[in-house]
């Protein structure tokens, strides 16, 4: 398809978006607002299953029957009280796609050898990082929310006193994976290192929180999964990911800091993963 | 380098305009909107699709792709519909 009308397509997407988050804030219009947003979703997916780069259709139309059906089954018969772990779910998942995304562009390009040189080689790896050690930290910090509203592991706030200092290390740790990899693309194995680190640090950042917290922590893992999918724009060079993802992120962020007052929680303790209280 | 800096303008715009969409919120709306941007975030199923598209003889290149559509997916489909439940609860309260 012309890339003017995809990019005027991905452009309407944005609008419906931007009036689909003010639609939610307010309670007359919250279906209208949703059903926007989700129209622009629609309008963003048939364009982009029209670009000319894609080549291959099996792994697509496999995986949208796939996450499709599972999501709908679950959306549909998931309890009204299981509700926010539900979301904790999703959004893992949303965070999870673009670990996935991120990580199959950055193995293509090793295989093509296309980083391309200079400034461009370093923002192009730079970007594959963020996006997969935000991803990672999204799906497994998403992850333990669910498991504690679930009550699979207990709610109470798990961990030992110094644990802000791990955190430190692991988020340290991952920026130095970061570093690393941009003096050196082709090192894989340091890659899925980074990657693990990542995703260890998304453990340690929710396991230290108690239950009562986790509505506010699953704000903020929005927030951040909003950045992820950001990220991957900047790795996909593609304006409709970026402007849905930023605005997700600091929305969220915004939403994290109302929830926070409204439950009166220190929103930089949940940040940093800080012992909360038995919840 | 142009089309990363133009990227990078709409980055910051788009920044700016998500702090600024979010002001007074009531409380009962905290979850759905919460729910409802979640489903947005899904947007990273357009970038998942292009992976997946993509040319490669690599069997690990695929599975990745195949798994970022289905995450996508499940998030996407899954966030709407959620939201959309949550808001017809909503309804019936009030």
């Amino acid at each position: 398809m012309n890339i003017t009308i995809v990019n005027l397509a991905y452009l309407l997407a944005a609008v419906l978006f931007i009036l689909g988050i003010k639609g939610l804030t307010r309670p007359k219009t919250a279906v209208r607002g949703n059903m926007l947003s989700a129209t622009g979703m629609l309008i963003a997916v048939v364009v982009t299953l029209l670009d000319r780069s894609i080549l291959t259709y099996d792994f697509i139309v496999a995986g949208l029957v796939v996450g499709g059906v599972i999501g709908a089954v679950m959306a549909l018969k998931v309890k009204m009280t299981a509700m926010p772990q539900m979301v904790a779910l999703l959004n893992g998942s949303g965070g999870g796609a673009s670990l996935g995304l991120a990580a199959a562009s950055y193995l293509q390009s090793l295989e093509r050898a296309d980083f391309g040189t200079g400034a461009i080689a370093v923002l192009a790896v730079f970007f594959v990082a963020v996006t997969v050690i935000i991803g990672a930290v999204t799906l497994t910090g998403s992850l333990v929310a669910f498991a504690k509203l679930q009550e699979i592991i207990p709610g109470k706030p798990l961990g030992f006193a110094g644990m802000r200092y791990l955190n430190g290390v692991l988020f340290l740790a991952s920026l130095a994976g970061l570093a690393m990899l941009i003096a050196n693309p082709g090192n894989t194995p340091l890659f899925w290192l980074t990657v693990a680190v990542a995703a260890v640090l998304g453990l340690t950042l929710v396991l230290p929180i108690g239950g009562a917290d986790m509505p506010v922590v699953i704000a903020l893992l929005n927030s951040y999964s909003g950045i992820a999918a950001a990220a991957a724009g900047f790795i996909m060079g593609n304006t409709v990911l970026i402007i849905a993802g930023s605005l997700v992120g600091t929305s969220g962020l915004i939403l994290t800091k109302i929830m926070c007052v409204a439950m009166n929680r220190s929103l930089t303790n949940v940040l940093f993963g800080v012992m909360g209280e038995v919840g | 380098m142009d089309t990363i800096l133009f990227l990078f303008s709409l980055f910051v715009l788009a920044l700016f305009l998500g702090v600024e969409l979010i002001t007074k919120v009531p409380p009962t709306l905290h979850t759905p909107l919460m729910a409802g941007a979640n489903a947005i975030s899904g947007i990273t199923i357009v970038g998942a699709i292009l992976a997946a598209g993509a040319d490669t003889s690599s069997t690990l290149v695929h599975a990745l792709g195949f798994i970022a559509v289905t995450m996508a997916t499940l998030n996407v489909v899954g966030g709407y519909l959620v939201t959309n439940r949550m808001l017809a609860m909503f309804k019936r309260k009030s």
